[in-house]
């Protein structure tokens, strides 16, 4: 097949990368947040702040590194505001979470609005870190070893989780407040204090994801433009069970579908572009349902604690 | 019988430190209820102080500001003499308060280590092995064995509860709380546990024992209160406890407990064996019944049971009963074998179909798989029929329906509540019980198994579900009862198995000389 050229494939790996690291973000930070028994529907809203902060500030201060940092600030001020609705004051997780997703769709594109008008400003191109031996590599190496500095803290953070879940007892007290926040309380330890770091730190890693998303995928900042990645994310956790590495395989698959949705239509491949759309969410509801069935959830997810409640 | 000497007859010099804890003029309101009502009640080093009351006389709601879960709306808290608020667990643990509470504080998804290590500060690694090893140890101390790397929720209730017990020893508190602690275990753990509680105070530790078993209150216990709807109604000293022989102070403090009820004793009259017909038709059969997944996998279990009979399962908690039970009730699939019911097979049926052919199951987990805790009373009473007639038509709800049934039930099984619309979690443990009863009770039941009815219920509850199972049997059904209270088995039912590691070690007609087989089938002696 003449489709398969060594630039197509190059195009069609990277361009894996590139849709899924804000799906591992988004994925990594939701399965933090519910192992603690808090569903971040707001997610959504916690990429597009720090899509939306990132580019400015990456703009403004013409340095990524600041817009990366101004990203997971981004997530943080949205998710600060799900901590003090729903872990402080007890609210319902989907209601804030749904309010928090319109509320930041809507802040950021007025933000936008009023600083830029109509006008979209591009960032100039991220500076790449070459992994010396492994970039040498044909197709993988330009593909996937040589790659902004993000793209790599993405995929560490998959060990990092896994040893934090495992081994420290931050994991063990994370998990505890998401089965049996009464449990970790009668132990003395604070399950509000454990359950706003879970869902700060997903708003962090969230916020880098949509960062990413606006400072390397797209290079502008466009209104509503994390398109649902948010809400994958929240599929992923689903899917994933827990396990950090189930996140990491599932957005290689879905950054696989996205990536193959553009490549396909770039090679001009005589598929309608709408057909073409669809794949990554057909291939959500495929994998819904094969996986989805026995999907095991935190047994206190979703529901406030509040101390000797019954 | 338990021995009743034991009592710490030198109490240490201690006793002229101020008690390590203080309540005056405690209070604890809940919405609708006093569940503590001007509590004055002291906590001493080296004495083991034993709370009784009937259920949600309100020993747990005391327990809980004990132990910093609750803060109390009035009166004051002493420690060690100073005024001095329990404002967390944290700070509980930190006084040296530990408590064992009445429901499970361990999490199933964590190991038993993994619970042991939860208190720790996050930033340090949890030491696994370090910590099995002072785990094993203090097990070893109340003569109980468990596997510290085992899931939480692959273990029986009763072994929870003595891994609790093992972890609220491995803190090493000066201060500690047993709130119904020996409800789950056997009568021997228990003895252990009671002896436990001596040396502890022995060694000038502060123990609060919340029990149901009078005897076990007047056997270890150095002081005893008695709550009544709230309000502490009286008590024995050390010294009236000491003047008075055990069944002497049984009756005194039935007498606080109940007002002028008397202690049922004499009831060791067992149940009639000629109103079996054994020639009949079994109505339950299991021919050599394997299941293969739980945690302790039930091989070749053989069995039948006749109408009217009940038939006893003994046994240490853990050896398969209550794989046993979900197993004919559906809720565990069978791997080999037949379970029949009436002559048809029912071991492919589901839950609903089973239940239809008149299989009934009343099971020891209340809140978990008993009861929605937060739907209303009324709804839980018809959990297994929603959708059917006449409590739904077409699909939709006919409140005046569910509400007539739930009057009735209330009435007919004296469910004290609120009102039928509170969710069932807020009723005391007797109350729910009476739910699942009514529940499983209703329409024409064709076999009824009932595991660990009378755990941790009061003496008159205890006496209703007693009834109930008598009931259930003379009315025609064939009763499987699963229980570790060998004075109960011996009191109701015709005939009496004994599980030993997911098998059936044998089965003992109830006359005399059963209480010593038993025994021996148990201890594994008749193999
Ligand atoms: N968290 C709570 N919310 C509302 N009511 C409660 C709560 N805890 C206990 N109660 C009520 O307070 C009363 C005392 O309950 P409890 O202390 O559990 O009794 P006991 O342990 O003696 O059986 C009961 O009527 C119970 O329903
Ligand atoms: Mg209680």
């Amino acid at each position: 097949m003449t489709l398969f050229t060594d630039t197509f494939l190059i195009a069609l790996i990277a361009g894996i990368a590139a849709a899924g690291v804000p799906l591992l973000l988004a994925g990594l930070g939701e399965q933090l947040s519910e192992k603690a028994g808090v569903l971040n529907v707001g997610i959504e809203g916690m990429m597009l702040g720090g899509a939306y902060l990132g580019f400015y500030i990456a703009w403004a201060t013409e340095s990524t590194g600041l817009g990366f940092l101004g990203g997971i600030l981004g997530g943080l001020l949205v998710s600060s505001l799900m901590v003090l609705f729903c872990v402080r004051m007890g609210l319902n997780q989907i209601v804030i979470g749904i309010a928090l997703t319109l509320g930041a769709e809507g802040a950021t594109a007025l933000l936008h609005h009023v600083q830029f008008s109509r006008l979209y400003p591009r960032l100039s191109d991220v500076a790449t870190w070459r992994i010396p031996g492994l970039a040498d590599i044909p197709i993988i190496g330009p593909a996937l070893f040589d790659r902004e500095p993000v793209v790599y803290l993405a995929v560490a953070l998959v060990p990092i989780l896994v040893y934090v879940y495992r081994r420290t007892h931050l994991g063990l007290a994370v998990q505890a407040a998401g089965d049996k926040p009464a449990a970790l309380d009668s132990a003395g330890q604070n399950v509000l204090a454990i359950r706003s770091f879970a869902v700060l730190a997903c708003g962090g890693m969230v916020g880098l994801g949509g960062a990413f998303m606006s400072i390397v995928g797209a290079g502008v900042f466009v209104p509503f433009m994390t398109h649902g990645n948010g809400f994958i994310g929240i599929v992923l956790a689903m899917l994933a069970r827990g396990r950090p590495l189930w996140v990491l395989f599932g957005a290689v698959l879905f950054g696989a579908c996205l990536s193959a949705a553009t490549a396909l239509q770039v090679a001009g491949v005589a598929i309608p572009t709408d057909v073409v759309q669809m794949l990554p969410f057909v291939a959500v509801m495929l994998v819904l349902l094969i996986a989805g069935r026995n999907a095991k959830l935190p047994a206190a997810l979703g529901a406030a604690y509040v101390r000797g409640e019954r | 019988m338990l021995d009743a000497h034991p009592r710490a007859t030198d109490i240490p010099s201690g006793t002229e430190a101020p008690p390590i804890v203080t309540f005056e003029g405690v209070t604890k309101r809940y919405p609708g209820i006093i569940a503590n009502d001007s509590i004055d009640m002291e906590f001493r080093a080296g004495e083991v102080h034993v709370l009784l009351g009937e259920n949600g006389a309100g020993k747990s709601t005391l327990v809980s500001m004990l132990s910093g879960l609750q803060q109390p709306d009035d009166g004051r808290i002493l420690i060690d003499g100073v005024e001095k608020p329990i404002g967390s667990p944290g700070e509980a643990l930190e006084i040296g308060i530990s408590t064992v509470f009445q429901h499970s504080m361990l999490v199933p998804s964590l190991t038993l280590v993994e619970n042991a290590t939860l208190g720790r500060k996050w930033w340090q690694k949890p030491d696994r092995e370090g910590t099995a090893q002072v785990m094993n140890a203090a097990a070893e101390r109340i003569g109980v064995r468990l596997d510290p790397m085992a899931l939480t929720g692959d273990l029986s209730l009763g072994e929870r509860q003595q891994a609790e017990i093992t972890r609220a020893l491995m803190r090493g508190a000066r201060f500690l709380i047993l709130d119904e602690a020996t409800a789950m275990l056997t009568p021997d753990d228990a003895a252990r546990l009671g002896e436990l509680m001596r040396r502890l105070a022995a060694e000038g530790m502060a123990v609060v024992f919340i029990t149901h078993k009078l005897n076990e209150a007047v056997a270890y216990g150095d002081r005893v209160s008695v709550l009544r709807l709230g309000k502490k109604v009286g008590g024995l000293s050390p010294e009236e406890l000491k003047s008075l022989d055990p069944q002497e102070a049984t009756n005194a403090v039935v007498q606080l407990m109940f007002g002028t009820r008397e202690a049922s004793t004499g009831e060791r009259d067992r149940p009639d064996a000629t109103t079996v017909d054994r020639s009949a038709k079994p109505t339950l059969e299991l021919l050599a019944l394997y299941a293969k997944s739980g945690r302790v996998p039930l091989e070749n279990i053989e069995f039948k049971v006749w109408p009217g009979e009940i038939l006893g399962i003994a046994g240490i908690d853990g050896n398969g009963q209550k794989q046993l039970a979900s197993t004919i009730a559906g809720q565990a699939p069978v791997s080999d074998g037949r379970i029949i019911l009436d002559g048809a097979y029912i071991d492919k049926m589901t839950i609903g179909q089973r239940r239809e052919k008149g299989l009934r199951y009343v099971t020891d987990d209340r809140l978990g798989e008993g009861t929605v805790g937060t739907f209303p009373m009324s709804i839980n009473l018809l959990l297994k029929e929603i959708g059917q007639t006449p409590y739904w038509r077409g699909g939709i709800e006919q409140p005046e329906a569910i509400r007539e049934n739930a009057r009735q039930k209330v009435k007919e099984f004296d469910i004290r509540t609120p009102s039928i619309d509170t969710p069932v979690g807020k009723l005391s443990g007797g109350n729910i019980q009476k739910v699942l009863l009514a529940r499983e009770l209703a329409g024409a039941a064709r076999v009824v198994i009932f595991e660990k009815p009378t755990y941790g219920l009061d003496l008159a509850n205890i006496a209703a579900t007693k009834m109930r199972i008598r009931e259930a049997a003379q009315s025609g059904a064939a009763v499987i009862l699963i229980s570790t209270e060998l004075d109960e088995l011996l009191e109701l039912s015709h005939r009496i198995a004994v599980m030993d590691q997911g098998r059936v070690a044998g089965i003992v007609e109830n006359e005399d000389g059963a209480r010593h087989k038993i025994g021996a089938l148990m201890s594994g002696a008749e193999k």
